[in-house]
Parts: structure tokens; sequence; C-alpha cells
């Protein structure tokens, strides 16, 4: 998907130079106006709107006074204690799954460049998850993981890797790890397409030059493979890390939070405070807490990858 | 470069590793639609099916709902798409041809669009539907699908356009074509592959959409298959797991298609031969 996103982003400014820029802007507003109303009702206004309610009172229900409330959302929300358990799980979920994509997506991509046999339909079989509907892959995994059913557990027992079934995503110990592997699962082939479409794009003769300066295959993927990579590599583990927090569907179906909220990621419990308790104010309240974090997170990211640049 | 062959045994073995992991599960689940019930109850479960047959399926159509569901589902993704493309095309093409205050703006709006969590989105989507009675109904859906991936189809689409010579666009204006005919007769043809492309995603993320309908949909008559095959497995316990599989295998089968051509394209040359020829 991304690789139209991250190698085709458009760069070129046309027309700058060319009398009748004031006709030109009305020509692109207009072709903008189909778009306009719906962007703005649908999403801009939505978006305001959601960030508001945080510091409303707003409940579920047809006739119901929504009152302005300050901060008294946050104020409550910093003495929940399973709202930062939930937090915790969110953000060990986020890192682990981005970071695991990436290194497995990154190998992945460094053996599809090479010119072994059958790149291509590796390439195609390494796509296949991305195009799943997420429930899909929650059912599927299910049937994976299941404790009498599962292959995974069959395998592990005839290696006398474990000697009991283990209950993989009802487990205590064992349920976010599970989900962190599906998690990896899904987004791998994005992750790893997007670094093929970076390394295709890196030119030959730096390596060719290094080989004749005697560098060896460790050499060249540090030193040259690794810089180069650097915008691909930045921009695709910050959308893979927007993603992860963000993440609903997957986890909903595999295990609702369970058990005991081991799973319960920051977007299943917002939801749950939302529509099954009503609490609109609370849970968007919530959100704001997440969109901070994941702005704040960003801008600690981007500003050291970027300085290190320097 | 040369590569020595234990080396190139071992990426084999790698790549291998890689592709059992990622096509495993997709394997066992295709395996287990078409299992029988006894097979599900036997405590050692074989790759292969012992006695495939098509029940499951047959099971999984007649389940109440599921039929019905697909067809939702279908109806909002074709919907979405045809929106998605109509609106779509010229503001891409104003994007990527004018360099007007709009642009900035536009791609903000796709990035913050990008890192919001829906749930800030989704309460407030319902309150605004809610008045104008569109929740609970298949427009509603698909004005809010239409919204959500209009970011995604124009940063596709842009660069498609972009990528459309602009010699070809000034040649024709001075033909005497006007803007709107240059648009249709010129840049549409060549943006074919990227319209196909912008269209098969635009499906699939409909397709596949699990949130939004989950807060919208409460109609059991509305409820698209997604929302349908979640419910299936939240009622455990006597969950049925060879029907459970062979509707899952069906709701991945338009995806895998699509999928399929679009590998496909994505890997042919998008302006083969259009201004050298």
């Amino acid at each position: 998907m991304s690789t139209a996103t991250l190698t085709a982003a458009p760069e070129q400014a046309g027309g700058s130079k060319r009398p009748g820029r004031p006709k030109q802007n009305r020509e692109a507003i207009f072709l903008f106006l189909p778009a306009l109303l719906p962007v703005l009702l649908l999403s801009v206004y939505p978006l305001l709107r959601g960030i508001a309610l945080g510091f409303t009172d707003a409940r579920a229900g047809l006739n119901v006074d929504t009152n302005f409330i300050g901060f008294d959302n946050f104020a409550k929300l910093l003495h929940n204690e399973l709202f930062w358990d939930s937090f915790r799980i969110g953000l060990i979920w986020t890192l682990s799954v981005t970071i695991l994509q990436f290194v497995a997506a990154l190998g992945l991509a460094l053996l599809l460049n090479t010119n072994l046999k059958f790149r291509g339909v590796a390439r195609t079989l390494a796509l296949i998850p991305w195009a799943m509907p997420p429930v899909v892959v929650a059912i599927m995994w299910r049937l994976l993981l299941h404790p009498t059913n599962g292959p995974v557990n069959e395998i592990l027992q005839s290696l006398h890797l474990t000697d009991h079934p283990i209950n993989f995503l009802g487990d205590f110990s064992t349920a976010l790890p599970a989900v962190i592997v599906v998690g990896v699962w899904v987004g791998m082939p994005m992750t790893t397409v997007t670094l093929l479409a970076g390394l295709q794009g890196i030119d030959r003769s730096l390596y060719e030059a290094a080989a004749v300066d005697g560098a060896g295959a460790w050499h060249q993927f540090w030193y040259i493979t690794l810089p180069q990579l650097r915008t691909v590599i930045i921009a695709i583990t910050s959308l893979d890390m927007i993603w992860n927090f963000n993440s609903f569907g997957l986890v909903y179906v595999l295990t609702a939070g369970g058990p005991g909220g081991k799973t319960m990621l920051p977007m299943l419990f917002a939801y749950n405070e939302a529509f099954r308790y009503g609490n609109f104010g609370m849970a968007a309240a919530m959100g704001d807490v997440m969109v901070v974090i994941i702005i704040v997170f960003l801008a600690f990211y981007l500003r050291s990858r970027l300085r290190s640049e320097a | 470069m040369r590569t020595r062959p234990t080396t190139r045994a071992l990426q084999y073995l790698a790549v291998l590793c890689y592709l059992v992991f990622l096509a495993f599960p997709l394997l066992w689940l295709i395996s287990s639609s078409l299992k029988s019930p006894q097979e599900f109850a036997s405590i050692t479960p074989s790759f292969l099916p012992k006695h495939p047959d098509l029940s499951n399926f047959s099971d999984a159509l007649e389940e109440q709902g599921l039929v019905r569901s697909m067809l939702n589902s279908l109806q909002i993704s074709v919907a979405t798409t045809v929106l998605v493309l109509v609106v779509s095309l010229p503001v891409a093409y104003a994007l990527a041809r004018f360099r007007s205050r709009l642009r900035p703006v536009t791609n903000g709006w796709i990035l913050v669009s990008q890192v919001f969590p829906v749930i800030l989105i989704v309460i407030p989507l319902f309150l605004i539907l809610r008045p104008l009675h569109l929740t609970n109904t298949i427009p509603g859906v698909v004005i809010v699908y239409m919204v959500w991936s209009l970011p995604f189809a124009l940063w596709m689409l842009q660069g498609y356009v972009a990528a459309v010579p602009r010699e070809l666009e000034e040649a024709a204006s001075v033909d005497g074509a006007s803007r709107v005919r240059t648009i249709v007769s010129i840049v549409m043809p060549l943006l074919r592959p990227g319209l196909i492309a912008t269209a098969m995603f635009t499906f699939i993320s409909a397709w596949n959409e699990f949130f939004f309908a989950l807060v919208l949909l409460q109609d059991p008559q509305l409820k698209t298959l997604p929302l349908v095959l979640a419910r299936f497995v939240g009622a455990e316990g006597q969950v049925q797991f060879g029907p459970l599989a062979a509707a899952s295998v069906l709701a991945t089968v338009p995806s895998l298609v699509f999928f399929a051509f679009l590998q496909r394209r994505l890997t042919s040359g998008l302006l083969s031969g259009a201004v050298k020829g």
C-alpha cells in the first residue's frame, strides 16, 4: 500500500511561474468543491468536536444535557488505575509490534532484494496478510492458537517444548505476547514492501565503490544500506507506530481486552467507556490523552532521528 | 556480486521460514474450512483434511444473516469506491497540478487524519449522523467510509497524476481543448491504472472495515460481514469451527482476488510508452 505513498510522493510545483495564478486558484477551488463539504462535515468538524468533547460531561442518550466541565475528566483519569494500566499495555504493544515488525520486515526485504529465485512469488505471498480483513485474521489466529485444536500447541507438544497445551490467548502471562505476534504478522507485509521499495532505490554504484574499497557485506549494510534507507525507515516506523497505537479490530476480536484486562489497549478501553458505559465525554478525554501521547512520542522520535542526521 | 553457496542456502532457508510464518496461517484456515466436525473433535489435528468437502461452506451460507451481511458489505464497498473515485479525481488533479494554498492544507489534513485515534472521531460522527437519521443506515456508513478513505486515495492518486507528463496536456490545450476536455480525454485514460489501483484499495479497505461499522450499525439486518463474523466468535462455547473457517475464507476471497490484480499493476510500469510512442 505505501509503496505508492512513500515512493511516488509528488513534488513538482507546477505552474507557479506562469501568469494567471488567481485564475488557477479559482480553478483549483472548483476542483476541490465536491470533496470539501463531506470532509468538513465528517472529518474536520468531528475531529474538533471530538477534542472539545473531552472537556464535557457528554453521555449517550437522546435528551441528555452536556456541560462544559473543564479538566474534570482529565483529573479523574489521573487517578484511574485501569486507564494507566491500559496505557502501559498500549505502549508495550505499540513498541514491541513496531520494533519486531521493523526488524522482521527489514530482514525479509533484504532477502527479497537479492537475486534469489522465486522472489516474485515470495513477495506476493508475503503480502497476503495485508489484504485480509482484520476480523478474519483474528478468527484465524484463534484457530491456530486454540488450546486443544490448534496446530501451534500440537507442534510445540510434538517437539516436547511443552507437556500441556497452552491457552495462549486466555492465559495471563501469554495473552499479550501472543497478541503481539499476531500484530507483527499483520503489519509486516506493508513494512516489507515499503522497505523493499527503498532498497531498490539505492544507487548500485555505492555498493560497487564500497566493494572496491574492500568493504564486506556487514560494512556495506551498516554504512550504505542503513543510511540510505533512513528517510524510508523513519517514515514507515512512524506510521507503524501510529497505526499500532490506534489499532482496534484485531485485538477486539482476538481477546476483547481479556483475560483480566491483560490486552486492554487504550482504544478498547475508550471504546468500552463510550459505547458500553455511555460516557462519551470521558472516552473523548481518553482520546485527547492518546493524541497528546502520539504527538509527543512522534516529536521525540523524529527529533532524535533527524538530529543524528546532522 | 558473487555469493557463497552456504550463504545462498541460508538465504533460501530464511525466506522459507518467513513464508511459512506468513502463509501457514491462511493455509490452515483453508484446510480447516474443508474439515468435518469429527476431525475438529480429534485431539491431534492434521494439516490436511482427511475427507475434504464443502459442507462447511453450505452450512455457513445457510447461517442466518451471513449472506445478507455479504450483500450489505458488497453494497457498501461498491458505493464507497464509486464515490471516492468521483470525489478524489478532481482533487488529486488539483493537488498535483496547481500550486494553490489548498495543497499544504490538504496534505496537513491527510497527515492529521492518520494520527488521530478513531475513538475521537466516531463519537462526534455518531452525534452528527443521528439527527440526520443516518446512523444505522447504509448511506450513513458509505459517506463515513468515503471521507475516511479519501486521505489515502488522494495520496495515491496525486502520485499517479503527477506521473502523467505535462507535455501531453499542454499539447492538447495548444490544439484548443478546454481544461475539462483535457482531463477527460487525455489525463483520465492515462490514469486508468491509477484509478483501478485506487478503486481496489478503497474497496478492500471498505470491505475489511470494522470499527465504524461496529459503532454505526446496530440493526442486525444491516450488519456487515466483519460484524457478523465477529459475533460468531463472541458466542464461544458453541462455536462451530468448520463453518466459521468457511465463512472467514469467503470473507477473504474478494480482497485476495483484487489484491492479486493489484500486485501485477504495481509491478508493471504505469506509463509504458505513453510519451515515447
